[in-house]
């Protein structure tokens, strides 16, 4: 049944772009800062899974939450390393830094490892098919929506009941107010840059799972994903990155299934019109949101 | 409690503070008066960290600010409510005063501290799920207050809190603040309503373009000074002229 399977899919493919996009605005949502070396994050966990899946016995499900783990911590780092220290300075130095960050980051993956793309084992139930309400699906689809479902139900969670949660949502709103109540403006930074290298892990186990490889330049699609999907939904609020993931998403399938055969090599061309009618019609994305652009100084 | 001395500071190339000195004791309400772009908020912006200064001294309870970071600031007992309110405007109305409470949360005494709020503002009560962005602005100058209350601050600075509000909500503000203050509570109060602040103050302060221009009792102030000339930028000379 071809329509069951288009929703499959779809919802899978949005739930991926719906967790990237989510990513990149936990970072942007806080230091109005657009993180060019997020897809390096993504990076980083798809060469632990190479290295600890080809040269170490260690199970594959422990492979996987060291890699979440290692990009959450290289995002930490690269927060305290690189942006902390020119945080106060201005937002132009911040992006500088950031492209800096993403270009060493690929160095060091092109130095240390290799130019050529590295296949990622993968345990083979990953990409077994399995049909769901009449769809017959990869179980990495599955994985995928159901993944999603958890983290934004636990993100959720977060967001409104801990005071931690609150005090990343007054970040957002007004971060020097929420300094003046006495919230550290570096717990609340490292926190969003924990989170978003967090998410750039989870997204990374199902995008390397597609291809079965990583190469030093895997950050960058996922990054451009992160960038439309936010154009469509909005870069103001957590809403907006899941909601804009979902719509690019929907966009994306369509247009494979809608456009006739000899037009399907310019989907991209297609889409990409799709984003700038939006830019231009409704700029601020689908979801406005509550942000200020006050910046972090 | 609270000892500025010289205080020097700017925005760029703008010098906003020329040296300004005040100094507020324990349990006193002290206005901080001057017309717009005086440099009252600069002042208030320097004491709680958000602006380093060029030069001088912030002293509280013997301890030297300068340097330090807001939340540290908020620490030692110095709580703002800021200029236009600030609230967390995505925030419920419970998330907003949680936020205050960051920095003291204890359980058993946050929902006493709730209760005491609720007596001193009960329609925050009311509005407690509701957006800090949809209360009216009285409403969140209340809840700005509130806020700042639940950290228990040993100095409470509140800047122009009567600023663009309805002639009933300034008198309700007003006698909150004079609640505050026979309740012992420190109070640094910035405003350009003169009239009404030197009603409740215990002393005040006249800033003019960055420079200290009077201190003194209310009483002394208005005999040195015409009041109408607070509003209006200038200062009565000896031929009774306002200049400005
Ligand atoms: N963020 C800023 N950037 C540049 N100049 C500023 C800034 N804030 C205030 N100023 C200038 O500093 C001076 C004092 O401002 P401020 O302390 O806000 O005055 P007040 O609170 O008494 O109205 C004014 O000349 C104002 O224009
Ligand atoms: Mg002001």
């Amino acid at each position: 049944m071809i329509g069951s399977e288009f929703i499959i899919n779809t919802l899978s493919l949005g739930s991926l772009y719906a967790l990237i996009a989510l990513g990149l605005v936990f970072v942007y949502g806080i230091l109005k800062l657009v993180n060019f070396a997020y897809g390096e994050y993504l990076m980083v966990a798809g060469y632990t899974l190479y290295v600890l899946g080809t040269f170490t016995p260690i199970p594959w499900w422990l492979t996987m939450i060291l890699a979440v783990a290692l990009a959450a911590f290289v995002s930490y780092l690269t927060e305290l390393i690189a942006f902390r220290p020119v945080r106060t300075k201005s937002l132009d130095a911040m992006l500088v830094t950031s492209f800096a960050v993403s270009v060493l980051l690929q160095n060091a993956a092109l130095l240390f490892v290799s130019p050529r793309s590295r296949a990622v084992p993968f345990p083979p139930a990953f990409s077994e098919s399995v049909t769901v309400f009449g769809a017959t699906t990869p179980v990495r689809n599955i994985l995928t929506i159901v993944t999603t479902v958890i983290l934004l139900v636990a993100l959720t969670l977060l967001m409104k009941y801990t005071v931690l949660g609150i005090a990343m949502r007054a970040a957002a709103d007004k971060f020097t107010t929420t300094r003046l109540m006495g919230v550290p403006a570096n717990l609340v930074i490292s926190v969003a840059f924990i989170l978003s290298g967090l998410l750039a892990g989870v997204v990374s186990i199902f995008w390397v799972g597609r291809s079965a490889s990583v190469d030093p330049l895997i950050g960058f699609a996922p990054l451009l994903i992160a960038f439309i999907a936010t154009v469509i939904g909005g870069m103001h609020s957590l809403q907006g990155a899941v909601v804009g993931g979902y719509v690019y998403g929907l966009l994306f399938n369509a247009l494979s299934i809608m456009l006739p055969a000899s037009l399907i090599n310019y989907r991209d061309a297609f889409m990409f019109a799709i984003v700038i009618l939006f830019l231009l019609l409704r700029p601020e994305g689908l979801i406005r949101g509550g942000y200020t652009e006050e910046r972090v100084g | 409690m609270l000892t500025v001395k010289d205080l020097y500071a700017s925005y760029g190339a703008i010098n906003a503070l020329h040296g300004i000195s005040l100094e507020v004791n324990e349990g006193e309400l002290v206005a901080l008066l001057g017309t717009n772009g005086a440099g009252k908020s600069t002042t208030l912006k320097s004491i709680c960290g958000v602006l380093r200064p060029q030069g001088g001294s912030v002293e509280f309870l013997g301890e030297d600010l300068i340097g330090k970071k807001p939340e540290a600031i908020l620490k030692k007992g110095i709580s703002l409510v800021p200029e236009g309110r600030e609230i967390f405007t995505s925030l419920s109305v419970a998330e907003n005063l949680r936020i205050g409470a960051f920095s003291c949360y204890e359980r058993d005494r946050y929902r006493y501290d709730l209760e005491e709020m609720f007596a001193l503002f009960p329609i925050l009560e009311e509005r407690l799920q509701q957006p800090g962005g949809l209360l009216s602005g009285g409403e969140q100058q209340m809840l700005a207050i509130a806020r700042a209350l639940m950290s228990h601050p040993k100095l409470l600075m509140l800047d122009e809190p009567s600023l663009g509000l309805s002639p009933t909500m300034v008198d309700q503000i007003f006698d909150l603040i004079a609640t505050l203050r026979d309740r012992g509570t420190t109070i640094l109060l910035v405003e350009q309503n003169a009239e009404r602040a030197l009603r409740v103050a215990d002393r005040a302060y006249v800033l003019k373009t960055g420079s200290m221009e009077f201190s003194g009792t209310p009483a002394e102030l208005e005999s040195e000074l015409d009041i109408a000339s607070v509003y209006f930028g200038g200062t009565k000379d000896g031929s009774g002229e306002v200049t400005v």
